[in-house]
């Protein structure tokens, strides 16, 4: 995973998992909605060393989820909840897209984890 | 311009040596055998054909400037390819026909008797190239001229940038028995290589046709997408990006943003272009002279 970056750990493996999300004990939940052409919220705090668990769900058509910093990538197909589990281990700022191109505005569709200590 | 006046880079050794030059300008060399006469090519690419906003206030009369120009040269090129992303991508599939509908009739004002087309992701990506097959044929496809081979690759019409494997069997079939010291010349919209993944600049299965060409010696990748002439190499494979034809997209990694670069009323047209290509010693040495679509 060359390139990949050391500051976030994938808990579990590649801990990407597709279903209906339920309730469990454990890493905080962040839920991120993807629709035409933004994700909500676009900018999601972390702290150092804590693992949250991402729930990713599309509205309006299959977007991607794509983290190349990570090498992590998960369509997100509507109806579905795609759960990543993630842990970041250093301060830092970890850009996201959307790589399934949606439209006119496609280009905008993107967000970010800003990783505090 | 002159065809003569094209800059010269030459490579070394065996492998293909890319270096920079003066600015706007290009080339490489490699060495092997072919057989064929010299030629010369035109590239145009990123026209977005119904795009409106401040980024290019003359988005009408941008791409029949290009027509012009290439119309002025002294000597009429071989042919002339597309790479891709003609028009803007619309939700409306009647609008995306319309558009390309006139994007046609610019284009059939081009003197010169053969032009390949081929889609970029806001002409392919919303309908999986159905209105691009209705208007201009195949996505993908091949063919000869004085001795090299040409290949066009479809990485859009899938909206997630793949190739596929329908098509990469397809590659392999077409490169199947050739001699590994031909030159082939590889034409895509989206570059193959992962160029800056993090703004969508890449083929997410670009490595596997890169490895089907791989054993072959003398291979060039022409490519748009990016809205800016890059030249990169992927082992002893040069990869060449072109300007646009609408807005110049910022060099990757130098700003936050793929936010296209603003119009400067003082400079317009600026970071537009076009591209001639002189291939010559035989489809072996490629020279790239990029152009601006009107003076400044």
């Amino acid at each position: 995973m060359s390139g990949v970056d050391r500051r976030f750990v994938l808990l579990g493996g590649a801990a990407l998992l597709a279903g209906v999300a339920g309730a469990q004990s454990g890493p905080r939940v962040i839920r991120i909605v993807a629709r035409r052409f933004q994700y909500e919220p676009a900018e999601i705090p972390l702290k150092a060393g804590e693992a949250v668990l991402l729930e990713l769900q599309a509205l309006d058509f299959m977007h991607g989820f794509n983290v190349p910093a990570l090498n992590l990538r998960a369509d997100l197909v509507p109806g579905q909840i795609v759960k990543l589990e993630i842990r970041p281990t250093a301060p830092g700022k970890i850009d996201f897209l959307c790589d399934n191109f949606c439209g006119d505005g496609h280009e905008e569709m993107n967000g970010r984890f800003i990783v505090s200590a | 311009m002159q065809r003569r006046d094209f800059l010269h880079l030459a490579a070394a050794g065996g492998g293909a040596v890319f270096a920079s030059g003066l600015a706007g300008c290009a080339g490489m060399q490699t060495a092997g055998a072919a057989t064929g006469s010299d030629f010369y090519f035109v590239q145009l690419s990123d026209s977005h054909w119904g795009y409106e906003g401040p980024a290019n206030p003359d988005a009408r009369g941008t791409l029949p400037k290009a027509v012009a120009a290439v119309n002025a040269l002294a000597e009429p090129p071989a042919f002339i390819f597309f790479t891709g992303d003609l028009t803007h991508t619309t939700d409306d599939p009647a609008e995306r026909r319309r558009r390309m509908t006139e994007f046609k009739a610019i284009v059939a004002g081009l003197k010169v008797p053969v032009v390949h087309f081929m889609p970029g992701e806001h002409d392919a990506s919303l309908d999986r190239g159905a209105a691009f097959q209705e208007m201009f044929g195949p996505t993908h496809y091949s063919f000869d001229h004085q001795g090299v081979h040409f290949i066009a690759l479809d990485n859009v019409s899938d909206p997630g940038a793949k190739i596929g494997e329908e098509q990469l069997a397809w590659l392999k079939a077409d490169l199947a028995g050739r001699d590994p010291q031909a030159p082939l010349v590889v034409l895509t919209h989206r570059p193959l290589f992962d160029l800056a993944p993090q703004w969508d600049w890449a083929t997410r299965d670009g490595a596997q046709a890169i490895a089907l060409l791989m054993p072959f010696q003398h291979v060039t990748v022409f490519y748009g997408h990016i809205h800016q002439a890059l030249h990169r190499m992927t082992g002893h494979i040069a990869h060449h990006s072109a300007q646009s034809l609408i807005f110049p997209l910022p060099v990757p990694g130098s700003q936050d943003k793929r936010t296209p670069l603003p119009w400067n009323p003082a400079a317009p047209y600026q970071g537009l272009g076009w591209r001639q290509v002189e291939a010559e010693q035989k489809g072996l040495q490629y020279d790239i002279a990029d152009l601006p679509v009107a003076k400044a």
